[in-house]
């Protein structure tokens, strides 16, 4: 059984990457997945906190009732977020973030 | 007590009660009139008294500003000359300005003058002194221009406040440097401390003597004074004869009482002896080619005043304000004189044009020719005599070229005021407004007869006044008294004769010298090559100052590098997602560094 | 879970994300996401988390990733092989992952470590004691099974059950949120 450093050490690489794919990625879709990338790497950091750190021999669950409700946000909000997205397309025609700029100034 | 606080503050309530109350109301002469009669008998009442009486006025941590008065032999004296020959214009004027539209605003600003010669004269700390100083300029340009359409009046109204202002800049360094040296500015409390530079402390009186060249137009800022004969006559005979004009050297005096006459030797006393007798010999050259009545007695007055502050510089204070005491009779009466002359021959003021008056108007003739008696200091029965003799003694004691210098002036002005006197008084007519003349009446002559009186006797009433009269403290007689008082009847006698065998029964001046008629050509100076080149010099490296270095630098310096700290940080703001997204990942970055790792 | 396992599904976990950075086609990068939680979901798996790794396979890859390829198909998107290739992103972005990855590493090595506790049959059993109120849980803990979904169910409803209740009204938020946001408006017809 790995360590909890491991699982940290892996959820903290997961959490970077998907931090360097928003920075990265100019599609807006793109950049919405890596996003979600960066949730998962929480999700599991707080699962492996749960596993390591039982309650009367048990794992302790209040870090799974977050991750429940984290994913169930992360849908919802993905849900919306989509819509929004699909309607700056249909106002701009594009998706690239280089040409999304008239909040400039 | 309250009788001095009323003396200094009555002519003010006057002047505030013409402006703001009368107005147009036709008792407004009286009014002033009636003021400064009632400020003469003041003077009276306290004639000899010594005291001092002050107020706060301003506080300021440990210093206090106080407006104060100071009662002794040598004010309650010069107020006497003050409120005296004050009261005598006004008389005068009461007559002489008539027909004249503006006559309130006249009257109202001879009043602002006497509140403010007076508060100079009753001064008790140089700041006030400084004030009024101020104040009497003011009323000077007011009363100059007083016929202000004319703009030749307004121009000398505008020369006279400027060479004044020049002169009080450094007065009031002078006053400043006065006030760093002793450590007080009332003149009681002023004491020189026992190791003083005498470098600095030169500085020091060269710097409080630029207020006495301007307001006593001393060369080179001698140039106001001509010019300022566009007032009226009596405003000429008030200011600028007899008492505005001697306040530089009554506050040189001032000076002299409070610190001690060896403040004037050394480099100090020397500059200021030598300034004032090249002014008078420059004044006295230039008066023997002047036409103009009132310009004659204008520089005559330049001449003389020269002498006063010759004879401060020389260490004898005394006689110069003995001099200023018998001066301001007789040249208030000169001015008068003319005055009543001009008057009676309609405003012509050419004495080339005059002629034969003193049969025409015999108390006014007769009334001048005692005024240049006392002028030219006929010997012993003339009070000018005994103060020349005083000043003339200084100099030979003090730099036998001043006394060489100053018998030359005795001999010039001998010359120049004969040349006057015989041109306008004797002889015929030569225009057709001297024929018309007939002798003025009473409001005029009885101020001119009073003040022949005194031109004549004034040197004996200096009892009460010892303090400016140098016999009643002279040991005896002087050394070199029987030289002195042979060079002066020696020019008196060569000057007399000159005058009448060049003048007498001329018709237009045999002598013509441009030199001295153009008054050596300073105005031109002033006007073209100072004003032209040095006013836009010093106006450019002003601009400089204040345009590019101040306003431009750091003001709008400020603003705009504002500006650009806020362009930079706009620049942060390109609306790509990109750019915020990494700017939060550094934050989260950085947070974590701050938290963890600090 | 063996400690190959998880470096195997860990790899394919972190190869799936730098997959999703480095395709250009976002269909491509939408299903390295997939395998990218595929395993995560192994990962949970193996943490003994049965429910949340079926949770995380079902609504997460299953529902989510299945709406971003929905609207990248309606959406028609082209290639980014036209656009002129920037660098500075790339730096910026690398840069930040190295920062991180340095800070992360500093923060681990510092902590110390931690085994994880056994959950084999003793410890079940002696945890059924704690559950008297259950039986289906008490029953499965004295048997050596693990009952993750009771367990969670029983916590959800019970002590979590006011956050359940607003979540459920923050799902029909958002339903009608996605309606409304994505209806034609007259003009754009």
């Amino acid at each position: 059984m790995p360590s909890l450093n491991d699982y940290l050490l892996v959820s903290g690489l997961l959490f970077a990457i998907g931090l360097a794919g928003v920075v990265l990625r100019r599609n807006i879709i793109v950049v919405f997945m890596c996003l979600e990338l960066m949730l998962s790497a929480a999700n599991l950091s707080l699962v492996a906190f749960s596993r390591f750190n039982p309650i009367n021999g048990l794992p302790d669950y209040h870090g799974q009732m977050l991750v429940f409700f984290v994913i169930t946000v992360a849908a919802a909000e993905v849900a919306v977020g989509l819509a929004i997205i699909v309607a700056l397309y249909r106002a701009r025609q594009t998706v690239h973030t280089d040409d999304l700029t008239s909040l400039k100034g | 007590m309250n009788l001095a606080w009323i003396l200094l503050f009555l002519p003010l309530v006057v002047t505030a009660a013409n402006q703001l109350v009368l107005r147009k109301n036709p008792l407004v002469p009286l009014v002033s009139t009636a003021s400064a009669i009632i400020t003469l008998a003041l003077s009276f009442i306290l004639l000899g008294r010594e005291e001092s009486l002050a107020f706060d006025w301003a506080t300021i941590g440990g210093f206090s500003l106080q407006i104060g008065l100071k009662l002794d032999q040598l004010s309650t004296g010069m107020m006497i000359v003050v409120t005296g020959i004050g009261a005598l214009v006004h008389v005068f004027s009461l007559a002489y300005m008539k027909d004249d539209e503006a006559k309130n605003r006249y009257f109202t600003g001879l009043s602002l003058f006497m509140f403010s010669m007076t508060g100079i004269v009753l001064s008790g700390n140089f700041i006030m002194t400084f004030i009024f100083w101020e104040l009497v300029g003011v009323s000077s340009y007011l009363l100059i221009g007083h016929w202000y359409q004319k703009d030749s009046a307004a121009d000398a109204a505008k020369k006279a406040f400027l060479c004044n202002r020049v002169g009080d800049f450094g007065f009031m360094v002078g006053i400043l440097m006065i006030w760093g040296i002793t450590g007080s500015l009332v003149f009681e409390e002023m004491r020189l401390p026992e190791t003083i530079s005498s470098g600095v402390l030169g500085a020091a009186i060269l710097c409080v003597f630029c207020g006495a060249v301007g307001k006593s137009a001393q060369l080179p800022l001698h140039v106001w004074l001509p010019d300022a004969m566009e007032g009226p006559t009596p405003v000429s005979a008030l200011i600028h004869a007899a008492t505005m004009v001697a306040a530089g050297v009554y506050m040189l005096f001032r000076v002299e009482v409070s610190l001690g006459a060896e403040v004037f030797d050394g480099f100090a006393g020397q500059t200021i002896a030598w300034v004032g007798g090249l002014t008078s010999l420059a004044a006295a050259l230039m008066a023997t080619q002047q036409d103009d009545i009132k310009r004659i007695l204008a520089y005559s007055t330049l001449s003389q005043l020269g002498y006063m502050v010759m004879a401060v510089g020389l260490g004898g204070g005394e006689a110069g304000m003995f001099h200023l005491f018998t001066h301001a009779w007789f040249k208030a009466l000169l001015f008068l004189g003319s005055g009543a002359v001009i008057f009676a021959c309609h405003h012509e003021q050419d004495i080339w044009k005059m002629g034969g008056l003193l049969k025409k108007m015999p108390i006014t003739g007769f009334t001048f020719l005692l005024g240049t008696a006392a002028l030219i200091a006929v010997p012993f029965v003339t009070s000018g005599f005994y103060s020349k003799e005083e000043i003339l003694a200084a100099a030979f004691a003090g730099n036998k070229f001043l006394f060489g210098i100053a018998v030359f002036v005795a001999f010039l002005t001998t010359f120049y005021m004969t040349r006057a006197f015989v041109v306008a008084f004797l002889g015929t007519p030569r225009d057709h407004g001297a024929d018309h003349a007939h002798e003025v009446g009473p409001l005029m002559f009885v101020p001119l007869v009073i003040l022949a009186a005194l031109a004549i006797g004034s040197a004996w009433l200096t009892q009460p006044l010892g303090a400016i009269d140098p016999r009643v403290h002279a040991d005896g007689h002087h050394d070199g008294h029987a030289i002195v008082l042979g060079a002066s009847i020696a020019s008196l006698v060569l000057g007399l004769i000159a005058g009448f065998v060049l003048y007498n029964g001329k018709d237009q001046d045999p002598l013509s010298i441009p030199l001295f008629r153009n008054r050596f050509h300073i105005d031109w100076l002033y006007d073209n090559v100072v004003v032209r080149y040095f006013q836009d010099a010093f106006a450019s490296i002003v601009f400089f100052f204040d345009e590019i270095l101040i306003r431009g630098l750091a003001v709008a310096g400020l603003g705009r590098a504002a500006a650009s700290f806020g362009l930079l940080f706009r620049s942060t703001l390109n609306g790509r997602l990109t750019s915020y997204s990494f700017a939060l990942g550094l934050g989260v970055i950085l947070v974590i560094y701050l938290t963890v790792f600090f | 879970m063996p400690s190959y396992l998880f470096w195997l599904f860990s790899a394919l976990m972190l190869g799936g994300a730098i997959a999703v950075i480095a395709f250009r086609n976002p269909v491509a990068s939408a299903m390295s996401v997939v395998a990218s939680f595929l395993g995560l979901a192994a990962l949970f798996v193996g943490l003994s988390a049965f429910f949340v790794g079926i949770i995380q396979i079902l609504v997460y890859t299953g529902a989510i990733m299945v709406l971003f390829v929905f609207i990248i198909m309606l959406l028609d998107l082209q290639d980014e092989e036209h656009r002129a290739r920037s660098y500075l992103p790339i730096a910026a972005g690398l840069s930040l992952v190295i920062a991180f990855t340095i800070q992360l590493l500093g923060v681990l090595s510092s902590r110390p470590d931690q085994e994880a506790p056994a959950l084999d049959a003793p410890a079940l059993a002696s945890a059924a004691r704690n559950f008297p109120h259950s039986p289906s849980i008490s029953a499965a803990l004295t048997d050596g099974r693990l009952p993750d979904v009771h367990l969670i169910g029983q916590m959800l409803f019970t002590g979590y059950n006011l956050p359940l209740q607003i979540l459920g009204s923050l799902l029909l938020v958002a339903t009608v949120g996605v309606v409304v946001l994505s209806k034609k408006s007259a003009e754009t017809e």
